[in-house]
């Protein structure tokens, strides 16, 4: 598309779309700039403000620590659970015929639509102290998973769908009539097709767990040490004008993010390849 | 075939114990007292307030973020430019990264002693006002129809954009006619999302506004506000107006789907 000046000049209306591209382009980049970029510069400039040792004692402190502990673990088990629970669901949804499955395949995207503090009432409702069937586990661990599986149901079953869909199926028939089992075929054919798409799903689940605030902030009970995930320690920080702390633990979350994204890029590309 | 059952009816009742009945619970708690109390609780000045600058803040930031979001997807998917790499990452980072840490970045740019900080002292008020909440709702919303966009204008190709620019079609013009009716189903599920996740953002819009009760208090907040006064009606009143939204971006969702890139 490159364009020398003469010919440029040769042709007027060439050179005012040019123009044109480098005006939109540079209204673009000032869009995400001032959107994404500069506040996020903004936190990181603050973060380290105070020095490098403000910033570590900060991300150090037993409460940030335990936090931080909490968040990863939790989210590596919702990860976990969904890599399991959406893959089935993925696959019921494409491969079961079942009256109603038109109706469950469009409430799968619920979480995506619901606030997610409206999330987080619901589920304390349920699950809290006045629920209908007795089970109470706000203010614990287990109410912290169960938000976090409530808000990143849809991840990897909106990422396995598609492939899923698009899987060739004489790939699997070829191997039921040279007589391999079932689980065989899943785990020899299907489940290496998947596979990607499964990791791809899984990643974006992680990150919006690691940074969940309003589904978990009701029902988790907030108490350091215990139930405080890391969003809700950073909200309380700011709260209570520890800036520093606030900013030191944003800045972690954020690279926790970015690296997830990375990965997911990764996914991504090795799925195209495959 | 038992395999098949088990499977079937384990994942219907795995969705049932996570999503279905505490979503259907909520209602039923909206609404137990009858449609009147529930009907005061969403009617009160506040409630009603609150839903106003929802609408108002969506308002804005649906439109800009589909304006924007088309143009970054033709810039990412039909251009090549330096920073190409970052421009796709910054799409998606909000989509991973938690709204608090979204809401802190926006108080540190704008608060006192933040890089745009002045503007409060010349009368430009961003952090606990609308514009900030604005800012906070867009960050959050920005990546849902460029990821939309993206994948249509890579099926479509650009055969038909270039046939129509030899003819003679300004840019413009060959946007309007060849490029937007092919991406339009794109959009639109991408403008579903966007709203979706305006209307619900609770996180980022909880630290900028301040929280200040009939003044920068969104329905979300709201809910969060009326339950920890102890005002349950209130609270799962206002839940289910939202909830009942979220069903409608659903079925909307799920009519736009099959039509995807068509």
């Amino acid at each position: 598309m490159a364009t020398s000046p003469t010919v440029a000049a040769a042709a007027p209306g060439r050179a005012k779309s040019l123009a044109g591209a480098a005006l939109g382009r540079g209204i673009l980049a000032g869009y995400l700039s001032l959107i994404v970029l500069v506040p996020l510069a903004a936190l990181v400039w603050r973060s380290g403000q105070d020095g490098r040792h403000a910033f570590w004692s900060a991300v150090t402190t037993p409460q940030a620590v335990a936090a931080l502990r909490l968040t990863l673990v939790s989210s590596l088990a919702v990860a976990a659970i969904n890599a399991v629970t959406g893959t089935s669901i993925a696959w019921v949804l494409v491969r079961d015929r079942f009256p109603g499955k038109g109706l469950l395949n469009a409430v799968i995207d619920l979480p995506f639509a619901l606030p997610t503090i409206v999330a987080g009432l619901t589920l304390l409702v349920l699950y809290g102290p006045s629920g209908p069937f007795g089970i109470d586990v706000a203010f614990t661990r287990v109410a912290i998973l169960l938000a976090l599986l409530f808000v990143t149901l849809p991840f990897v079953v909106r990422a396995v769908q598609p492939v899923l869909l698009e899987l060739d199926r004489e790939m699997e028939e070829a191997a039921a009539s040279l007589g391999a089992k079932p689980t065989a075929i899943f785990r020899r054919i299907v489940f290496p097709n998947l596979l990607p798409a499964i990791l791809a799903g899984v990643a974006l689940a992680f990150a919006r767990s690691v940074g969940e605030y309003g589904s978990v902030v009701l029902i988790s009970g907030n108490l350091p040490f215990k139930t405080e995930v890391s969003s809700v320690y950073i909200f309380s920080h700011i709260e209570s004008s520890d800036t520093t702390g606030a900013a030191a633990v944003s800045v972690v979350l954020l690279a926790i993010s970015l690296a997830v994204l990375l990965a997911i890029g990764a996914f991504r590309r090795w799925r195209d390849e495959a | 075939m038992t395999a098949r059952y088990l499977l079937r009816f384990g994942t219907i009742g795995y969705l049932l114990m996570v999503l279905l009945i505490p979503v259907g619970l909520v209602f039923y708690r909206a609404f137990q007292h009858g449609l009147g109390p529930a009907w005061d609780a969403v009617t009160t000045p506040g409630a009603v307030h609150a839903f106003w600058l929802t609408i108002l803040i969506a308002a804005i930031a649906v439109p800009a973020n589909a304006l924007f979001g088309v143009a970054l997807a033709i810039a990412l998917v039909r251009h090549r430019f330096p920073g190409h790499g970052l421009v796709n990452a910054l799409v998606d980072l909000p989509l991973a990264l938690s709204p608090v840490v979204v809401g802190l970045a926006l108080a540190l740019l704008y608060g006192t002693g933040g890089w745009l900080g002045g503007l409060a002292t010349h009368g430009v008020k961003i952090l606990f006002a609308v514009p900030g909440m604005v800012l906070a709702t867009i960050f959050v919303s920005l990546p849902f129809v460029v990821r939309e966009v993206v994948p249509v204008l890579r099926e479509i190709g650009t055969e038909q954009e270039q046939a129509a620019s030899v003819l003679g079609g300004s840019p413009f013009y060959v946007f309007r006619r060849v490029t937007l009716p092919a991406i339009r189903w794109g959009v639109a599920y991408g403008i579903v999302l966007t709203m979706a996740r305006a209307i619900g953002e609770f996180g980022a819009v909880s630290i900028v506004s301040g929280r200040i009760e009939g003044q920068t208090q969104t329905l979300t907040l709201y809910v969060k506000d009326q339950f920890d006064n102890f005002d349950f009606t209130g609270a799962y009143a206002a839940s289910v107006l939202l909830a009942a939204i979220a069903l409608i971006t659903v079925l909307a969702m799920s009519l736009l789907k099959p039509k995807d890139g068509a």
